[in-house]
């Protein structure tokens, strides 16, 4: 995978206090862990993701963060608050979209953002709020009567009417057909842009992958990597996917010999590898001393998906499928 | 537009934010702006409006309606069927307002989590709740004058206005029935099971009110077992007090009591999700 030059690339390190920092957080419901020991910081200005599969423990993880549940042990703070004994202070510095949460079906969208509005003591202009997030030819609708992708637009107005500092935004594209997915997600671009730190919760990859700076992929309740989404793929064991027809059959021992190659695999004719850009110099040379056309070439770079995949498989060892 | 919306100047990105704590939490107007909303949320309920303002006037016109309901009855020491039943449908207002209504709105708040959107903003969800319960309280009063001056202008039956007994029966009784209705929200689980266990509640409350028997017509020891309950004691009370008298401290008390002690258990056992 080449570096690509990507400013959200850029190490924040240097940066001095972390906005929100959770540190060993644990909570159990009825005895069984649902977080067990997540530790992450999510800097000003950036988009952070929560990625995960289903009950991994995602939501607790940011409804402790939101003050919305307390934790059993470990520290959380935002803007060096605890949200649990700060919680009016930290309500005002933090917008929320709770994942699966209504609002009153008979109310207006005027109505609604005129009250949410009211709740806060620095609210943001709500009639530009609506103009930015298309709201404007809505706001005399019943919630009730908003579709999937404007409800959801109606909570994101209302995750930043209070002018947070930092928004959360759990699983909000969940249920949005696509199109309404990649509008949504452009909105999600616009509010970091406009300086607001973002703390994104999703199982989506494609998501995770398009829009957040850094992520924490959890699983089981606990943090099983933490890196830009560029850094993970990198990580993961074979980010450069190859595959060809070779004219005749390889030697399989030649391939397997090949520099930084993670995996070989044979499907009829067709060889798949993985490794690196090194393994992709490596068999085109190969190819050429052999004397080998290779039909169908294809050199692809491993997504986000297969780096969760291998995240995901080192805790519950080796999912069928991607032997080698 | 009455809340406050100042008109700000659009931020510029990463600007440095002065900290904001010397702002108060915006207490007054935010619990003003919350009740506002409720109350349009209320009128646009044509069916719990029916029901609360409307339905306990009409059984009171129907049943005066009925020549004999308007006559002088010596068995009830010579009042009129119609005398007895408009502290019944003052009574009904609130059984409407409180079994009725109230608790599936409050449950559904809680299953849509409407309550908890709400905890995540510096108001409490509390306010929301108590929007509610204050609406709901306005309605059974306003339920109640309406059916007072129906009385009246139709039939007759004397205002208890001056009487400061039945007044203070009735807003003892408003409190009460709100508790019990807020109870209820609080141990049913789903707006299905509020709505299940308030039909149930309804049924037994109608009874203890004298909506089909006025409890002063009922046998003794019927009617002293119906005046423990909140809304047998309230009738009780009600009578007295149209009568001329006191109402008897012990209905009183039983009333107060009985508000006691479903404002513990709503607030003990209410669950925000």
């Amino acid at each position: 995978m080449p570096p690509r030059p990507d400013p959200r690339d850029a190490p924040v390190m240097q940066r001095t206090t972390p906005l929100i920092e959770v540190t060993d957080l644990r909570k159990a419901y009825a005895g069984r862990p649902a977080v067990d020991g997540v530790s992450f910081t999510v800097e000003e200005g950036e988009i952070f993701g929560i990625l995960g599969p289903n009950g991994a423990g995602k939501t607790t993880t940011v409804e402790c963060v939101e003050g919305l549940r307390v934790p059993d042990s470990g520290t959380v703070r935002v803007a060096g608050l605890d949200p649990v004994t700060d919680r009016e202070e930290v309500t005002r510095l933090l917008g929320s979209q709770l994942q699966e949460s209504e609002l009153q079906p008979k109310i207006l969208v005027r109505e609604a953002l005129e009250l949410y509005a009211a709740l806060y003591p620095n609210p943001a202009d709500w009639r530009a709020l609506a103009e930015r997030l298309g709201l404007v030819d809505k706001l005399a609708t019943r919630f009730a009567k908003l579709s999937g992708g404007q409800k959801q637009r109606l909570s994101i107005a209302l995750a930043l009417i209070g002018n947070p500092r930092a928004v959360v935004l759990d699983e909000l594209t969940t249920g949005l057909d696509p199109r309404a997915r990649r509008d949504t997600w452009k909105l999600i671009e616009d509010v970091r842009d406009s300086g607001v730190t973002v703390l994104l919760v999703t199982h989506f990859m494609e998501e995770a992958q398009r829009l957040c700076d850094r992520i924490a992929v959890i699983d089981k309740g606990r943090v099983a990597a933490m890196d830009s989404p560029a850094g993970l793929i990198r990580r993961s064991a074979g980010s450069t996917v190859i595959t060809f027809v070779p004219s005749r059959p390889l030697d399989n021992a030649d391939l397997v010999a090949l520099p930084e190659v993670a995996t070989v695999d044979h499907k009829g004719d067709q060889v798949t590898l993985t490794g690196t850009d090194a393994t992709v110099n490596a068999v085109i040379t190969l190819l050429a001393q052999k004397r080998v056309t290779a039909r169908q070439l294809r050199v692809v770079d491993a997504t986000l998906d297969d780096a969760f995949l291998d995240l995901t498989e080192e805790h519950e060892s080796a999912t069928p499928g991607r032997a080698a | 537009m009455t809340t406050a919306t100042p008109a700000r100047t659009p931020r510029t990105p990463r600007t440095p934010r002065t900290p904001r704590t010397a702002r108060p939490v915006p207490g007054g107007p935010a619990l003003a702006a919350v009740l506002k909303a409720e109350g349009r949320l209320f009128l646009r309920e044509p069916g719990s409006l029916f029901w609360i303002l409307g339905f306990p006037t009409a059984l009171l016109v129907i049943l005066g309606l009925i020549p004999s309901f308007r006559e002088s009855n010596p068995d009830l020491g010579g009042r009129r069927v119609i005398d007895l039943y408009v502290p019944v449908a003052v009574l009904l207002g609130m059984i409407m307002a409180s079994i009725q209504a109230m608790p599936p709105v409050l449950s559904s708040y809680r299953e849509r989590g409407i309550l908890r959107r709400m905890s995540t903003t510096p108001v409490r969800p509390l306010a929301i709740l108590g929007a509610q319960i204050a609406l709901h309280g306005a309605a059974m009063i306003v339920s109640a004058l309406i059916a007072i001056t129906t009385g009246r202008l139709a039939f007759g039956v004397a205002l208890p206005f001056s009487r400061p007994g039945y007044v203070l029966t009735m807003l003892l009784m408003t409190g009460c029935a709100l508790a019990l209705g807020a109870t209820l929200a609080a141990i049913a689980a789903t707006t299905k099971a509020a709505t299940a266990i308030g039909s149930v509640a309804f049924i037994l409350m109608m009874f203890t009110s004298g909506v089909w028997l006025p409890v002063q017509a009922m046998p003794d020891l019927l009617r002293t077992v119906v005046g423990l309950t909140p809304f047998g004691a309230a009738a009780q009370a009600l009578d007295q007090a149209m009568l001329g008298t006191w109402p008897n401290w012990s209905y009183l008390g039983i009333m107060a009591l009985w508000a006691a002690g479903l404002t513990g258990a709503a607030s003990r056992w209410f669950r925000w999700e």
